[in-house]
């Protein structure tokens, strides 16, 4: 099993970016290292993606001197997928940061727990 | 209470750590029976072999990726558009200035405030950065636009490099500048416009292609500017929604508004 990850190095890196977006999104309290976990885990998905495009000693996908053969090229499908994902991606981290920007003015903290003690606060004020 | 506070914690804790390397062990073990790397997966031929052989002859465009998301997939390219403009709109919702929603006791959310809202033209390094860089970075920007077909590049990138052009025109020569040209009903009439135009002229290639009736899109030669069909009008719609979204993102997040707020800037 190492050694077949040591061959699919660049996918096993993938995923360890991925696993560490995922730990900071549990257990950071901030909510902007929070995001950063979140964007840490977006880059190991597209890492994911354009590495299993890729095939060893092929071309880009763009038809040059009118090579037409399938096996002349990468796959150009993750390609694709990768930019849809960079798009979502950038959506979500700013309609994140906004919603960051609003808890912060209603509660004067970015510290979650905090956050919840203090909105309990209010509750029980009212 | 204190207690219970503690030991939830603690339990958090716990589950946590083994949440996450179950995850990235589960992850790791699928990676080790995948395909090795760099080598041709061969379930996944089949549709890799239609879009390169016939890509060019279907789609007119060099760049079979290119081909791929504007032409076979260029309803999921639409989605994507419209995901921007949607967190542009969510973004205007909760970090728009008006009456209601962020008043006046929140300025100082922002990083320009009304006090120095005319003097902000940023500093004398970043003018000159201005004045050299940012006539190459639209050249650059449009460049990209125009030749998605032929090489790599296309609606996203030249669309976010011109967005990151205007970005360095607000910084440097500040928004007063911009505002002149860049405003509010401006950035709406480019979206609606764009997004109205790419449905309907996509609608038309794909109801005309699943009857099989002949559309009225010229294919052109491969390789020249005009040639791929809907491609270099979709990607130009496109750029233009990725450059608006994108500068309005930073207008929001610096001011609260996209172009010059005369409703609440005049009442000061």
């Amino acid at each position: 099993m190492i050694t077949h990850l040591w061959i699919n190095n660049e996918e096993a890196v993938a995923i360890i970016l991925f696993g560490i977006g995922f730990t900071m999104l549990l257990f950071q309290k901030n909510l902007l290292k929070k995001l950063i976990g979140m964007n840490i885990m977006d880059t190991g998905v597209f890492l994911f993606l354009a590495s299993m495009g890729y095939i060893e000693g092929r071309k880009a996908p763009i038809i040059t001197d009118g090579v037409m053969e399938a096996a002349a090229y990468i796959n150009p499908v993750p390609a694709g997928l990768v930019l849809t994902g960079i798009v979502v991606s950038v959506s979500v981290t700013a309609i994140m940061l906004s919603l960051s920007v609003r808890l912060y003015k209603r509660y004067h903290t970015l510290n979650i727990d905090e956050m919840y003690e203090r909105s309990r606060h209010a509750a029980e004020d009212r | 209470m204190k207690n219970r506070k503690k030991l939830f914690d603690k339990l958090y804790n716990v589950v946590a750590v083994i949440c996450c390397l179950l995850l990235i062990g589960v992850l790791l073990y699928t990676v080790a029976r995948l395909p090795h790397y760099g080598e041709e997966n061969p379930r996944t031929v089949e549709v890799v072999e239609r879009y390169v052989e016939r890509g060019v002859e279907e789609t007119g465009a060099v760049n079979i990726v290119a081909g791929m998301i504007l032409d076979y997939r260029a309803f999921d390219t639409l989605g994507e558009s419209h995901v921007l403009f949607t967190a542009l709109i969510c973004v205007l919702i909760l970090l728009g200035k008006d009456e209601k929603n962020m008043r006046k006791e929140f300025d100082s959310y922002y990083t320009v405030e009304y006090e120095n809202y005319h003097k902000l033209a940023g500093d004398s390094i970043l003018r000159l950065v201005g004045y050299l860089l940012l006539p190459c970075l639209f050249l650059f920007g449009i460049y990209i636009l125009l030749n998605g077909q032929l090489s790599p590049g296309g609606g996203f990138s030249g669309g976010a490099i011109m967005g990151a052009a205007l970005i360095i025109f607000a910084a440097g020569f500040g928004f007063e500048t911009v505002d002149k040209v860049f405003t509010e009903k401006l950035l709406k009439t480019v979206t609606f416009i764009a997004l109205t135009f790419y449905s309907f002229a996509k609608g038309y290639v794909f109801f005309t292609g699943a009857n099989g009736l002949e559309n009225h899109v010229p294919k052109g030669i491969p390789g020249m500017i005009l040639s791929g069909g809907l491609i270099l009008p979709l990607d130009i719609a496109v750029g233009f929604v990725v450059a608006c979204t994108m500068f309005g993102f930073y207008s929001l997040f610096r001011r609260g508004s996209i172009g010059h707020d005369h409703t609440f800037m005049d009442q000061q």
